[in-house]
């Protein structure tokens, strides 16, 4: 069990020679790799910093100064201290809700307990959820139709060219052109009393879903068509039958190019996200960027730049993840993935 | 007795862009049970297109295959074939590679304790027992051709088709394998028909040695029995005159009768182009022409495996 999760940890880079380091293999020269891989890095960072400072500083808006480095700092813990804030009120609110039911039981047995809700606002915790939720929903979704659709179109030439041209057409598509029609229709089509989800997510997600669904689908495509002909071959020779030529070569053969495709895909779902939540009020991270600049207070370009920072900092942790995946799965263990 | 294969006037034509292009005309061979047959010519004379054709993976422009009584219309395990570059599958192991085909071809006939047990067979057959659960890329290329003829002889085929099967490897290594090939074949027997380029493998390993003119219109142009007692050492049959003679034989067909011309020769290629095949055939061409027709003092094979590794 430790060897194997040894072996997942230094697949990062940087701690791998921490991991040497640490057993007591070659350690100056480790060490010396560990400054070098987390040094760089901060020194970058550091200079940015520096730079966004002064350059902040001199930037003057109606709302004030650009925010600095440190307004930044100040605004985030202001964010976080406001959702603690917020989760005590609401723990106060349900400890108050069970004790009053409690009390109304004792005095009558027959008491049909009700159950309200809190209905504070949403922290900014909770916009990160709901944009983490959504994209991921939206992604999957597209998932679900681009990988089978690649495969399938993959598979023969003539299909790949009749659907080449619509792909390539919506590719390059906004997702604020996507929205009104998305809109539109969901408000027409998702009619319910008691929804399930809120017309806004679904409203994102579809939008998510059109926009990250091409990368998918080429690369799945791209993948599945570029399967040497000794394998077709094998495979034929074998008499395979459809399915499991699809289960046994083609899609172990289609996994690296198909996981390039999916990167892609949840790269473009995040940076869509925003707008389309922006636009169709979801309560997430993009509403959260909307609802501040409409604000207009003199913290609100400070926290719009934690939004700023949280969607950079999240697009680069799922894109870690994917990649994560990405080599676990990956067969053709030669090539660099990065 | 009936012959198991038989290959009657088969043609073929492709269509390319400048036209159609005429690659075998009128192929007739007769092969029967356990026989070992090898296919020598020049690159582009058709070798492997004759060897698709019996596999089912081209289809015959006229003519036709029968195997067994039964036509050849289109692949099968029955037709086993041991391809060039190996063709596993680089995401399972030696194992598994084997297990595929396995599995689809005894489906319902053989348990699961059975098959596995037909799976080790197989590949203890190639001496592949220690590897069974690496994959393609954690063994050498030698070890990767073994699979693959564990692989076409667990599916029992009636013939075993092999595509140039020991072109890729190292002089030592091929030596090895052809070794390897003859204890299994003394043991199954099978039916082989084998693409090949070097003469010495086609002479050690085969019954017969059917020789083929150069492209376009392809055609069997002579068919040499080699009657050499089994099980044949590569060491002894060295000195055996009869073996030099068959080697002769072959040599002359190939570049006296059918010498390429100057433009196609692999000396024309830029350096570091040259392929694994095209050395051989370069090393034949010289000996073609400095052996005088005598052939007394013929080289032995290992000195020409020497001579190719050195080249290589």
């Amino acid at each position: 069990m430790s060897i194997a999760l040894t072996q997942t940890l230094s697949k990062i880079s940087w701690l791998e020679p921490m991991i040497k380091a640490a057993q007591g293999e070659n350690r100056s020269q480790n060490l010396s790799i560990i400054a070098k891989a987390i040094g760089i890095p901060l020194a970058g960072i550091l200079v940015f910093l520096m730079i966004w400072h002064a350059a902040a500083s001199s930037i003057n808006t109606s709302l004030g100064k650009f925010p600095g480095p440190a307004d930044v700092l100040i605004q985030s813990k202001t964010l976080i201290s406001e959702h603690i804030t917020e989760r005590e009120k609401a723990a106060a609110f349900y400890q108050r809700q069970d004790e009053r039911n409690a009390r109304r039981l004792a005095q009558d047995p027959d008491y049909i307990v009700k159950i309200r809700d809190y209905t504070g606002k949403p922290t900014y915790v909770d916009q990160i959820g709901t944009s983490l939720i959504t994209v991921l929903s939206g992604f999957l979704i597209a998932s679900l139709i681009a990988i089978p659709l690649g495969i399938v179109i993959g598979l023969s030439a003539n299909l790949y060219s009749a659907f080449n041209p619509v792909i390539q057409i919506f590719k390059p598509v906004s997702p604020l052109a996507w929205l009104p029609l998305v809109t539109m229709v969901v408000s027409a089509v998702y009619v319910s009393d008691d929804p399930v989800v809120a017309k806004s997510f679904v409203t994102s997600m579809i939008t998510v879903m059109l926009c990250c669904l091409w990368p998918t689908v080429i690369n799945t495509a791209v993948g599945v068509a570029s399967i040497s002909q000794d394998l077709k071959n094998v495979s034929q020779v074998l008499r395979l039958s459809w399915l499991t030529h699809v289960r046994k070569i083609v899609l172990p053969a289609a996994i690296p190019m198909m996981f390039t495709g999916l990167r892609l895909s949840l790269s473009i779902a995040w940076m869509v996200l925003i707008a389309a939540e922006m636009l169709a009020q979801n309560p997430g991270l993009g509403k959260f960027v909307w609802d501040e600049f409409q604000n207009g207070s003199s913290n609100s370009l400070g926290r719009i730049m934690v939004a700023v920072i949280t969607i950079g900092l999240i697009g680069f942790a799922l894109d870690r993840i994917m990649l994560l995946l990405q080599r676990s799965v990956s067969w053709d263990k030669s090539a660099t993935l990065r | 007795m009936n012959p198991l294969l038989e290959l009657t006037q088969v043609g073929i034509e492709f269509s390319t862009a400048k036209g159609s292009f005429r690659a075998l005309q009128s192929v007739d061979l007769k092969i029967n049970k356990g026989e070992y047959i090898s296919l020598i010519g020049h690159s582009g004379c058709g070798k492997s297109t004759v060897l698709n054709i019996v596999a089912g993976l081209l289809q015959a422009t006229e003519g036709g295959v029968v195997l067994n009584g039964k036509e050849v219309n289109e692949p099968g395990p029955e037709r086993a074939v041991v391809f060039q570059n190996h063709s596993l599958l680089p995401w399972l192991s030696a194992y598994e590679n084997v297990e595929l085909a396995v599995k689809q071809v005894f489906r319902g006939k053989k348990s699961k304790a059975e098959m596995k047990a037909w799976i080790e067979h197989n590949l203890e057959l190639v001496h592949m027992t220690h590897a069974m659960h690496k994959r393609p890329d954690e063994i050498s290329g030698g070890m990767k051709q073994r699979v693959g003829i564990a692989r076409a002889l667990a599916m029992e085929p009636q013939v075993l088709l092999m595509d140039e099967p020991f072109g890729a490897l190292d002089a030592l290594t091929r030596a090895h394998l052809q070794d390897s090939l003859m204890d299994i074949q003394k043991e199954l027997n099978n039916t082989v028909i084998m693409i090949t380029h070097d003469v010495d493998e086609a002479v050690l390993l085969s019954d017969r040695i059917v020789m083929m003119t150069n492209g376009p219109a392809a055609t069997i142009g002579e068919i040499l029995h080699i009657d050499l007692e089994r099980p044949r050492n590569r060491l002894q049959l060295a000195d055996d005159p009869r073996y030099n003679h068959y080697r002769h034989q072959v040599l002359s067909f190939l570049y006296e009768k059918q010498r390429k011309t100057d433009d196609s020769l692999p000396a024309t290629q830029p350096h570091g182009q040259v392929s694994g095949s095209q050395i051989i055939k370069e090393n034949h061409e010289t000996r073609a022409i400095n052996t005088p027709a005598g052939h007394s003092h013929a080289h032995t094979p290992d000195q020409d495996k020497a001579n190719q590794l050195k080249t290589a």
